[in-house]
Order: C-alpha cells, then sequence, then structure tokens
C-alpha cells in the first residue's frame, strides 16, 4: 500500500464522518403530550391581555409566553382546565376567558342579540297581521266582482 | 306620526352608546384583586439582592405599588411625577421591577431619581402574574390591612393622581 493510497483512505474516511453529524429537529422544551394537550387547549381559550384580540396560543407577547409556561406547570401538577382557568380569572378578571361567563354584568352581552331578535321578530309578526288586515278590509264592488267572473269566464 | 319617531329612537340609543364607546379604553381591564388582599410575595430587593421585600412589611401603612420596567418607555414618562410625589413624603411607594435586568434597572434610577423607598426584583415576572400584570406601569393602592383599594393601569398622570390616588390615599390614612 502506498503512502499516497493510505492518506487518500484517511481523506476519505474523514471525510465520511462529516455524514455522521447531522441536524436534529429542535427538542420541544415539553416532553409530557397529554400536559401539551391541556396546554393548547386552555391556550386557545383563554385572552392574551396584550394583545387583546388574540388567544394566548395566536400571541407572541411576552405575557402570554410566561402565561403558557404558567399553564404548562399548573397542568404538569395535574390541575384541571377549570382550576386554571379560576387562577387566571382570579387575577386577570373574566376578560381573559374568551367565553365570557354568564354573570350580571355580561348578562346584556349574551342576551342583548336574543332580545333584539325577539323583538324583532314580535315587531315583523304585528306588521304581517296588520297588513293581512288591510287587505281582507277591502272587500270587492259589485262591478268588479263582475270584471273577475268574465275575465275567469274567458 | 309616532312611529315614524321608532327608527329615529333605536337611532339615538344605537348613537349614545357608540358615544360612550368613544371614552372607553379597551386596555383597561378592571382587575378583580381591588378589595382583595395583596398577593404575598419575598422578592430580593434592588438595591441589596441580599435583603428581601415582603408586602408584609408594609402592614399598618398606606402604601404604593408600582409595577415598572426601564425598558418601559411609559414609566419613564411617569417617573418625574413619582419622583416629585416622593419628595412630598406624603406615601410610601415601593417599586416592583418587573421582568428587568438589575443593572439597567439600577442604572435608570442612579440617572432619573429613586422615588421607591424599596424596588422589590421580579426578574421572571412570576410575582407580577399574580398581581395581574399586564403591562407595566401598573400602580396599586393598598390600605393599611394589606387590602388593595384601586389600580391604576397605565401611567399614573397628574389628574389621576389630583382626582384618584391622593384623595383616595388620604381617606385610607385617616381609617
Amino acid at each position: 500500500m502506498s503512502l499516497n493510497l493510505l492518506l487518500r483512505l484517511i481523506v476519505t474516511f474523514l471525510l465520511l464522518q462529516s455524514v455522521n453529524i447531522y441536524a436534529q429537529e429542535a427538542q420541544p422544551l415539553e416532553t409530557n403530550a397529554t400536559v401539551e394537550v391541556q396546554v393548547q387547549r386552555l391556550s386557545e381559550e383563554l385572552r392574551c391581555l396584550v394583545c387583546q384580540n388574540q388567544t394566548l396560543a395566536d400571541s407572541h407577547a411576552e405575557l402570554a409566553q410566561d402565561l403558557k409556561q404558567e399553564i404548562r406547570e399548573m397542568a404538569t401538577k395535574g390541575m384541571t382546565d377549570q382550576a386554571i382557568i379560576d387562577y387566571l380569572v382570579a387575577r386577570y378578571g373574566d376578560f381573559v376567558r374568551y367565553r365570557p361567563p354568564l354573570n350580571t354584568v355580561t348578562a346584556m352581552l349574551w342576551l342583548g342579540p336574543f332580545t333584539l331578535l325577539l323583538a324583532g321578530g314580535v315587531g315583523l309578526f304585528v306588521m304581517l297581521r296588520r297588513r293581512q288586515k288591510m287587505t281582507l278590509d277591502a272587500p270587492l264592488n259589485e262591478d268588479e266582482v263582475r270584471q273577475v267572473r268574465e275575465l275567469l269566464n274567458k | 306620526m309616532k312611529r315614524a319617531l321608532i327608527p329615529l329612537v333605536i337611532f339615538l340609543v344605537m348613537a349614545g352608546f357608540l358615544f360612550r364607546g368613544l371614552y372607553l379604553d379597551p386596555r383597561e381591564v378592571p382587575s378583580p384583586l381591588v378589595g382583595k388582599p395583596t398577593p404575598q410575595f419575598s422578592l430580593p430587593r434592588l438595591d441589596d439582592a441580599k435583603k428581601v421585600f415582603s408586602p408584609k412589611e408594609m402592614l399598618g401603612k398606606v402604601w404604593l405599588l408600582n409595577a415598572w420596567a426601564s425598558w418601559c418607555p411609559a414609566c419613564k414618562d411617569e417617573h418625574p411625577l413619582l419622583v416629585e410625589l416622593s419628595k412630598t413624603g406624603f406615601v410610601p411607594l415601593v417599586g416592583l421591577d418587573y421582568k428587568d435586568t438589575n443593572q439597567d434597572a439600577q442604572q435608570w434610577l442612579d440617572q432619573a431619581g429613586n422615588p421607591y423607598i424599596a424596588n422589590a426584583v421580579d426578574a421572571d415576572g412570576r410575582v407580577g402574574i399574580d398581581y395581574g400584570v399586564y403591562g407595566v406601569p401598573e400602580t396599586y393602592v393598598i390600605d393599611k390591612s394589606g387590602v388593595i383599594a384601586y389600580k391604576q393601569i397605565g401611567p399614573v398622570t397628574y389628574e389621576s393622581l389630583r382626582d384618584k390616588i391622593i384623595p383616595l390615599v388620604k381617606r385610607l390614612q385617616a381609617q
């Protein structure tokens, strides 16, 4: 074996080593899948207070990241969805929930549209009834009756 | 004739709601913590990390807790007012240095004046979460028994001091 061939072999070997150095997928910080499902579910239910029309899941605000981390830790401890939501509501108020609960403050928000719908429905009904009466209250006179008969008998 | 007024009435009611809406700030989320005891914590102090600050130390006094950070422009807006307030010695002001670095915070206080009797360092923002902080600056008025009486969201202004905070502190001090 010549020195040249040996060198070639060594270089080839070294070059092949680089094949073994492969990039890895970024490891997720969390390892527990059920916890992650819970964090995801909750962060879609909760509002980011910095960018108010985004959920925690959508938001990249720092506070949203912190809150998600906080939720993750609570979920890891085995807290239920309700317990975690209560924890955040105690600090940030009902506004943190994307689906506000029905209470005296939010009654108008929840019931307002249905009240308006009902009022509109009643209004429409009354109006239609009145119109119906209007048409009934206009009977044909003799002349008109004769004209209709003639037309129908043609 | 009366029926013709119905759309007008509906319009006026809607206009009334919308007009009111113009003067509401969606960023001001009422805090559920008002009327509740201050969340307890124990955090290192900015001036001396070996010492800690805890709200318990303030029991028996009416005091203000001001969440701030050196990276927060609105905090710099309110800062001169806080410095003026602290000079009067009217009410003790404690800082909650929110998600800041000690070096930046200390540098800012050295440069702009230090209105705080103590600063608690909330480096990871955990205590901030307990207080429902969602954007600095926020200021809490806390009574002698350690109950939060009022939360000012956003910078303290001359008007908010004159109309809200100072009268409230006076009332609480008299209790």
